[in-house]
């Protein structure tokens, strides 16, 4: 149990995907216009980041490493990640269609989302079980909602605050996710 | 690297995308895409007007439309309310109302003025809702509780007896 609480503190606080390793900053600035766009991307992307942190811990410690075929890592991940996204598509759109509708294009754009992939190859060497590889997903997965949507109900009072006009739009939207970033540096030694 | 390790790692990875690709094969065949519930909460937003202002026969016919990706801005009747409502519900942006398909009305419903009505029973096939009551040779009129409002009835009548009036739910 302190071992799973030391996890999670580290990937949501002092590790977070996006604000201290800058992986997935791509749907942070591009899903972030709309607070309910970005409860979708958190919701989606938590979904595929846990599963694929479990998945691809099992292939590399029972296929790669075993075969020594470590140098084919990137490849097979990708691979497996495109395939569970679009996995994910099917069951979703049998199962309820309303929730596809709403993730829409988000689900496909996960597939080329760097965090996924960050996790991916970061679980293969930082957790020592298929048990602690998952919570190291969901540590991820929480940590990277939670930034999108803090982000996000941000950018919805950046809208109605009176911006200089050379800040608006995309430079104060960075500017903010920098202090946030400076904010989050707060947490470094609070776990490895 | 020798060539049988490089040849080891291409049969794994193809099997490995031989394996993803059966399994999404399956997945696809199996599992069919459950279209009905999309389409009952979308028609539940939509004002069952039947007015067919959007170019499609009904609300249902346009509820199917825009789960395969119609534009959620061609109901007039429903006017801004429903955009909304409907982008809430798809996550899709909220666009002002296509005008090219009508404007939004305040509610109203059909009245026959029946010392005029002829009994011609052309309005009995276009009421989307059969809220008129009436046969040949005799006079009709519209039941209130049923009318949608739509006007699909006043451009067929022959002696232009039917009129809309302001509609309010309390009366």
């Amino acid at each position: 149990m302190p071992e799973i609480l030391i996890i999670l503190i580290s990937t949501v606080l002092v590790n977070n995907i996006v604000l201290v390793k800058f992986l997935g900053l791509c749907p942070l600035l591009g899903v972030s216009q709309q607070p309910h766009h970005a409860l979708g991307m958190a919701l989606a992307t938590s979904l595929v980041l846990t599963l694929t942190a479990g998945i691809t811990y099992l292939l590399n410690t029972y296929l790669l490493i075993p075969y020594h075929l470590e140098f084919l890592r990137l490849i097979v991940f990708i691979l497996v990640i495109a395939s569970l996204v679009q996995l994910l598509d099917h069951i979703m759109q049998a199962l309820s269609p309303l929730l596809h509708q709403v993730l829409g294009i988000f689900l496909p754009l996960i597939t080329t989302n760097c965090a996924v992939l960050g996790v991916a190859l970061l679980s293969t060497t930082t957790p020592s079980s298929l048990f602690t590889a998952l919570w190291y997903g969901l540590g991820t997965a929480i940590g990277f909602s939670m930034v999108l949507i803090i982000f996000a109900h941000l950018r919805a009072r950046l809208t109605t605050s009176d911006i200089p006009r050379c800040f608006q739009g995309a430079p104060i939207a960075l500017m903010t996710a920098g202090l946030m970033s400076l904010a989050f540096m707060g947490f470094i030694g609070m776990a490895k | 690297m020798t060539f049988y390790t490089l040849l080891f790692a291409v049969g794994i990875l193809t099997l490995i995308a031989l394996l993803c690709g059966s399994i999404l094969l399956i997945a696809k065949s199996k599992l069919r895409p459950n279209e009905n519930q999309l389409v009952d909460a979308i028609d539940a937003l939509l004002p069952q007007t039947q007015c067919a202002q959007c170019h499609y026969p009904g609300c249902r016919p346009y509820a199917e439309a825009i789960a395969k990706g119609e534009a959620i801005n061609r109901c007039p009747p429903g006017g801004t309310a429903t955009i909304q409502a409907l982008a809430e519900l798809l996550g899709r942006e909220v666009l002002p109302l296509d005008t090219t398909t009508g404007i939004t009305k305040p509610p109203q419903i059909a009245v026959i003025r029946e010392q005029e009505c002829i009994g011609c029973t052309l309005c009995l096939p276009a009421c989307p809702v059969d809220a008129i009551v009436g046969a040949q040779g005799f006079m009709h009129t519209v039941i209130t509780q049923y009318c949608t409002g739509c006007e699909l009835c006043i451009a067929p009548c022959p002696v232009d007896c039917i009129a809309m009036i302001p509609f309010n739910k309390k009366s």
